[in-house]
């Protein structure tokens, strides 16, 4: 009996192919979005997780000093008196024109060494002594892969060189000098407590998660919404399908209750059809997924290791987690979609009127109740901004405010139609507007859709495209020296600045210092008292005579993050080191970098911090001499090539960064808008079979079916007309949000927003052409249909 | 002579047999003419047929002077729009637009919109309280009796009628029926209907009917 | 921890990573540019104390069966090895020489141990002939100044035991072999080699059980070279015996493919050494236990004819397995038959 029954039930798709096709690709698409985003973020997350595990960055407590270096001979002095530990010595290092990590370990006493089989070969002496062994992946040693002291291993993660610490310390020029002190886990019996063998030290314990991890978080939540966003675009789809092919098949489940098929079994076997076409349509989806991961991740590699400095590898693995997430997601999402039609199932009467699925007027009291639900829904948003400040409560806003849009819009296009409709002459005009209105119920999912897609496309593009602006202004600002130029040694540098003396109109010494901000990894940096600061450095808060406090060691500049988050503003003090403390005078806007900074005079930085490197200099120069001073910089000093940057190579590539980071925002928000568009297509063609009746009487009347094709197509234009028309004001709300809750809670800046009419207009466009596309087929479908299948609507019972 | 059919054959396509084989016939002015035959006779094709609805592989159909064969299908929407007016047995109105609108559209659509004439037919057929409803939601006798006036709001000099009665019941149809038949009297429009009514056939000028294809 | 553990391994071989099997079978190799034992060189106290850094291995390596106040039998061992990857020292990380410690407390149901590693030039390990001192970490065998390795104070501790000994000598030092040069296989190779073999031993030791002050005696072993095996030879079995006589026995095979290569010292009760030659001592396993999923002999017969010595020696806890990066057995031994007494018991190179 089930057999037949299921074979009965599977007949339809014979039929109807075109709803298997939207069933499933629809699905697909979802599943296929949300798993792509997926699999990007476990990606990067494993990566995190990897380079911290890998590197013993969070492998237990670890102990800092507050000016950054610990003396080798404390480390001595504790392990004499009984502690296990291990000690590193970090850096920056110019490796093949890159900057790169230099992690410099004890390879005795260090607990996360690569696998044994890259140092097959290698003797442990080469290691251990002069000149060393790198240890990097390939991705990193690309650039400097004919260095004799590399060694390629897939273990380390990408940016960071790993090798022992004598060669680190020769490399960084930093003897005797430890970054940190690794905490070992096992620890012999009865030892005298940290604090009072070296109480000049911190011991933190590092919280379960990275730093890279806890930095990227936000990076993640936007891509992990925006994989939400698709997945809700497509479950549009399957929706609106799903609950058509329950429609068609009412009668079929009639005949089969009425030939003793039990409700109960029934159910389950549509459920079971059900759950095989989610499964399906789920694995099509995860194909899909990996692929775009897969084309996706190199530029998210690439953002998140320019941006965050995380590490993060441009390969895909298959991980279970997003595959499971996806499988889920489309089982999920198919449930939802078939819900309501399984539960009219359930309490399916045997015998009924054979009721008219037409609804005549779309302005009834469905559009109604949705439009009461998209209002609670966007007052229940704003209440949860309120109540929850910072990062999760903007998304909840931003969740509550699309959502609740969506469910107004039915309510919204009908109000439009109806005074179309009023305004409308001839007897066609007016009946096409009529009929929109009756297309309505049936396309208002995939209008949702559209609509949800236009608005993130205005919103997150006004967003970027706004960054760019302030941006690209902000660079100016700020990268106001000619030339940059990097010595190898303080030494050179110094020599240097002698030679430049005489040359430049001015040297500017650019020195900083790693320290620790208010519990969080921060930078701290020494300011030259020039011009070039005073008439260029992007304040965005001061008080005033700032530059001469800052210059007179009084006061401090601060970045907008650390402004944000710990609520710093001019007047109010900062605390650099235990025993330093200085009055804010000035906050300073600083994109593109998610760690909290400090500027102090260079005189006030040296004295606190007398080991920092003077090696990084800013040039001031007639921008026509610049050139030729770059090039007699080279030759006096033998630099290479990299070691001088102009101005504006440096624009550009931070500009190429820039736009980097949002490659994958465009690449889903371009994708976001295909699935909508073939939402609207689904909808149409799903909607054919109840278009007949409705048309067939207006030719009957005297319409060409060449007219009645036109028409379809204009009313599909109309419908995404309307749509975008009112996604407007939604992306240009959409963008305020970002622009001023998430990217404060986020990245701890705030920007200003700037309007980008042309891209409306080609946004507009972009609209038309989904629908325009979507009705193509349906209407070229008229257009050839051959007068007999619409005489069949006046001759037969539907 | 206002309708002339000659020796008409229709095949539908990936049919064995023609549906309508060598079919003459022939109407006047005001004349009204039932069609009758059993089912599958092609009794409806051939309504269809002379509606301009649908084409036909051989003879003629020639509708005060106007030869079927000579139209494209602009010009017999064209048609549609002016000379006939259909009825169906499924009322077939436009869902979307409420009965006033119904009522005027075809008229509208035919340039041909007479307010004071569609008024007047609302006023006869029962309509003028209903015209900012639905068509769904009026009875059967309702929808029908909008699309006769929808019909004839057109002044058309051919009315063709499709079982016009069929989903109704003796007594609603009977009523509906003559409605009908008084307004086109009224109007001088001729009529051609089809049905497989007796009763019903018997209240024409004249009848035919319709078997294998063939009119005898 | 296993990379880190075979990194280990193959560090104290100075060879070229995974280039061989795991073991002490890389301790047979040669010996570019380090220098190697000459026979006739005379020993010089307290210089030979310290490091010899020319020299690719070293050990200064202490055991010493006890007897707690609580009467029980407990013994310890305390041993730190120098392994050189070039014949030379330098100051910071980047000398190459590399210490490793082992220290072990053995109680008849347990075993205890734990290992320290330190590079060499930054002062986390080393040792001084004058004064004597020896340390890794907080671990130490420090001689009070003035008294050579007379009066010894020894400390290490682990995660779950401790120890804190005062040794004093009684004898004489006992050099091996010809004068010190002791040969460890019939192709020459050889190591300089010299005991104390006569020290007093009280203190106390620490487990979660508790602190047991502690008596008995101890031994110390001093012993250097570049290449101590030959190829073939796979793994030692080493014997250090007091006899309750108040004489002392040192004997140690070498295995290979065949009836391998025995060496002993008898130490008479005045401090007199007599060396004796391959073949004088017989070592024949009688009972083997499973450790660590290998078969461990763990009671022996021991005969030496030409002292009248036909004994049976017995482990005292046959778990003495010592988890380091180099794993091996030792551990505290009983001695019955012909003699009785106490001592300790290394066995290397069981796969």
């Amino acid at each position: 009996m089930t057999r037949w029954a299921f074979l009965a039930l599977l007949s339809h798709w014979r039929r109807q192919p075109l709803q298997l096709v939207a069933m499933i690709l629809g699905l697909a698409l979802a599943t296929g979005l949300w798993s792509a985003v997926q699999a990007i973020n476990a990606e990067a997350r494993a990566s995190y997780a990897a380079a911290a595990s890998r590197l013993g960055l969070s492998q237990g407590p670890t102990l800092t000093s507050p000016d950054g270096t610990i003396p080798s001979d404390t480390y001595v002095a504790l392990r004499r008196a009984g502690w296990q530990l291990s000690p590193v010595l970090e850096g920056p290092i110019r490796l093949g024109g890159r900057t790169l990590r230099l992690v410099g370990v004890d390879v005795l006493s260090y607990p996360a060494l690569p696998d044994s089989s890259a140092l097959s070969g290698i003797a442990p002496l080469d290691v251990l002594t002069p000149p060393g062994r790198l240890f990097a992946s390939r991705v990193t040693a690309e650039g400097f892969d004919g260095d004799p002291r590399l060694v390629l291993s897939q273990d380390v993660p990408a940016g960071v060189v790993l090798t022992d610490i004598g060669t680190a310390e020769a490399l960084l020029d930093r003897p005797g000098a430890l970054s940190r002190i690794l905490v070992l886990p096992d620890q012999p019996m009865g030892l005298a407590p940290l604090a009072d063998l070296a109480p000049q030290l911190s011991l933190s314990s590092p919280s379960a998660t990275s730093d890279a991890a806890h930095l990227t978080d936000s990076f993640h939540l936007n891509l992990t919404a925006f994989g939400l966003l698709s997945f809700a675009v497509g479950l549009f789809i399957v929706h609106g399908t799903a609950g058509l092919v329950m429609e068609q098949r009412r009668p079929l489940f009639r005949t089969l209750r009425a030939l003793g098929l039990p409700a109960r079994h029934l159910t389950l076997l549509v459920l079971a059809e059900l759950l095989t076409l989610a499964l399906i349509a789920g694995l099509l989806g995860l194909v899909l997924g990996y692929l775009v991961a897969a084309a996706l991740l190199p530029d998210v590699a690439a953002t998140l290791r320019g941006l965050y400095g995380a590490p993060v590898e441009g390969g895909l693995t298959l991980r279970p987690l997003w595959v499971l997430s996806g499988l889920a997601m489309a089982v999920v999402g198919a449930g939802l979609a078939g819900a309501r039609g399984i539960w009219a199932l359930v309490r399916l009467p045997i015998l009924a009127s054979s009721g008219m699925a037409l609804r005549s007027v779309a302005s009834g009291l469905g559009a109604r109740h949705l439009a009461l639900a998209g209002l609670a829904l966007i007052l229940a948003g704003y209440l949860a901004l309120r109540l929850m400040p910072g990062l999760t409560g903007g998304f909840v806003m931003l969740a509550g405010l699309l959502l609740g849009a969506a469910l107004l819009l039915p309510l919204l296009v009908d109000a439009c139609l109806q005074l179309c409709q009023r305004r409308a002459k001839g007897p066609v005009a007016q009946w096409v507007w009529a009929d929109m209105r009756v297309q309505l119920p049936g396309l208002s999912l995939a209008l949702m859709a559209l609509l949800l897609a236009l608005a993130a496309n205005i919103g997150v593009g006004t967003m970027v495209s706004s960054f760019r602006l302030t941006f690209t202004g902000w660079l100016d600002q700020r990268l106001a020296s000619e030339l940059y130029v990097r010595a190898a040694s303080d030494e050179q540098g110094a020599a240097i600045e002698r030679w430049l003396a005489s040359r430049a109109d001015a040297v500017l010494p650019l020195r900083s210092a790693e320290i620790t901000l208010a519990g969080q990894p921060g930078e701290l940096y020494g300011v030259a008292d020039h011009a070039t600061y005073r008439q260029n450095w992007p304040l965005i808060a001061s008080e005033p005579g700032v530059w001469d406090r800052v210059a007179a060691g009084e006061a401090a500049l601060i970045n907008e993050q650390l402004a944000r988050r710990e609520n710093l503003w001019p007047g109010d003090t900062v605390t650099i080191a235990p025993d330093w403390t200085l009055t804010v005078a000035g906050v300073y806007s600083d994109y593109g970098n998610p760690k909290g900074q400090v500027m102090v005079s260079i005189p006030a930085l040296v004295a606190h911090h007398p080991e920092v490197p003077n090696r990084r200099f800013g040039i001031r120069v007639d921008p026509a001499k610049s050139e030729a001073l770059a090039r007699d910089l080279r030759q006096s000093f033998d630099l290479p090539e990299e070691s001088i940057v102009d101005q504006a190579a440096l624009k550009a590539s931070s500009l190429a960064i820039f736009d980097k980071t949002f490659v994958v925002t465009g690449a889903l928000n371009v994708l976001t808008l295909g699935v909508a568009g073939f939402a609207i297509l689904t909808a149409l063609l799903t909607l054919w079979t109840m278009r007949l009746p409705q048309v067939a009487p207006a030719w009957a009347l005297g319409l060409t079916r060449a007219q009645l094709g036109r028409l379809e197509l204009c009313r599909s234009l109309a419908l995404a007309a309307i749509t975008a028309l009112l996604a407007l004001p939604l992306g240009l709300a959409l963008a305020w949000v970002l622009l001023n809750v998430i990217n404060v809670a986020a990245f701890g800046w705030r920007l200003p927003m700037y309007l980008f009419p042309a891209d409306w207009l080609r946004l507009f466009l972009l609209a038309l052409i989904a629908g325009g596309l979507a009705a193509a087929l349906p209407a070229r479908r008229l257009h050839r249909l051959p007068p007999a299948h619409l005489l069949r609507i006046f001759a037969n019972e539907r | 002579m206002l309708l002339d059919v000659r020796s008409v054959t229709k095949t539908y396509p990936g049919a064995e047999r023609p549906v309508l084989k060598d079919v003459s016939l022939s109407l006047d002015r005001s004349e009204t003419l039932a069609l009758t035959g059993e089912s599958g006779s092609g009794k409806s094709t051939l309504l269809h047929l002379v509606g301009a609805l649908d084409g036909f592989e051989a003879g003629e159909i020639t509708l005060d002077g106007t030869s079927y064969s000579q139209l494209d299908e602009a010009g017999r929407a064209g048609l549609r729009r002016g000379a006939v007016a259909l009825v169906f047995q499924q009322f077939n109105l436009i869902p979307a637009l409420t009965v006033a609108q119904n009522l005027a559209f075809h008229a509208r659509l035919g340039g041909a919109y007479d307010p004071d004439w569609t008024a007047t037919l609302a006023q006869r057929l029962g309509l003028a309280d209903l015209g900012s409803r639905y068509p769904e939601q009026l009875s059967g006798g309702q929808q029908q009796r909008v699309a006769i006036g929808r019909a004839l709001a057109l002044r058309p000099r051919l009315l063709l009628a499709d079982e016009p009665t069929g989903n109704l019941d003796e007594a609603t149809g009977d009523a509906v029926l003559d409605l009908m038949l008084d307004l086109v009297r009224d109007t001088g429009a001729a009529l051609f209907l089809v049905t497989h009514s007796e009763r019903i056939a018997a209240r024409l000028d004249r009848r035919l009917h319709l078997g294998s294809g063939q009119v005898a | 921890m296993n990379a880190r553990r075979r990194l280990l391994a193959l560090l104290l071989c100075g060879l070229p990573f995974g280039a061989l099997a795991q073991g002490f079978a890389g301790l047979g190799t040669t010996a570019e540019g380090f220098a190697i034992p000459e026979r006739g060189r005379a020993l010089t106290f307290p210089a030979d104390h310290g490091p010899h850094p020319a020299f690719r291995i070293e050990w200064w390596y202490l055991t010493a069966p006890l007897t707690g106040e609580d009467g029980r039998d407990y013994g310890i061992q305390w041993t730190l090895f120098r392994s050189a990857l070039a014949p030379e020292e330098r100051d910071g990380w980047s000398s190459p020489q590399i210490w490793m410690a082992h220290a072990a407390l053995t109680e008849p149901d347990r075993h205890h141990v734990a290992e320290r590693l330190a590079r060499g030039g930054i002062g986390q390990a080393g040792v001084t002939a004058a004064p004597f001192a020896a340390h890794i970490d907080d671990w130490q065998m420090t001689g009070t100044p003035g008294k050579g390795i007379d009066q010894l104070h020894l400390t290490a501790r682990g995660k779950d035991f401790a120890y804190d000994l005062r040794l004093e000598a009684s004898g004489p030092i006992v050099l091996h072999g010809d004068a010190g040069y002791s040969v460890k296989s019939p192709k020459g190779q050889a190591s300089y080699y010299y005991s104390q073999p006569g020290y007093t031993v009280t203190g106390t030791i620490e487990t979660e059980r508790g602190t047991v002050r502690v008596s008995g005696q101890g031994w110390l072993d001093r012993e250097w070279s570049s290449q101590p095996l030959a190829e073939d030879q796979r793994g030692w079995d080493w014997f250090s015996l007091s006899f309750d006589s108040g004489d002392k026995m040192m004997g140690f095979r070498l295995r290979d493919g065949g009836p391998g290569f025995t060496s002993a010292t008898w130490i008479g009760s005045d401090g007199s050494a007599k060396p004796l030659p391959d073949g004088a001592l017989t070592l024949e396993p009688l009972e083997t236990t499973t450790v660590e999923d290998r078969a461990i002999p763990t009671r022996w017969r021991v005969v030496l004819p030409a002292h009248g010595l036909d004994i049976t020696v017995g482990a005292m806890n046959p778990q003495a397995w010592m988890g380091t990066s180099f794993p091996y057995w030792e551990g505290p031994v009983t001695i019955t038959g012909s003699h009785t007494g106490r001592g300790y018991l290394e066995m290397t190179g069981y796969e």
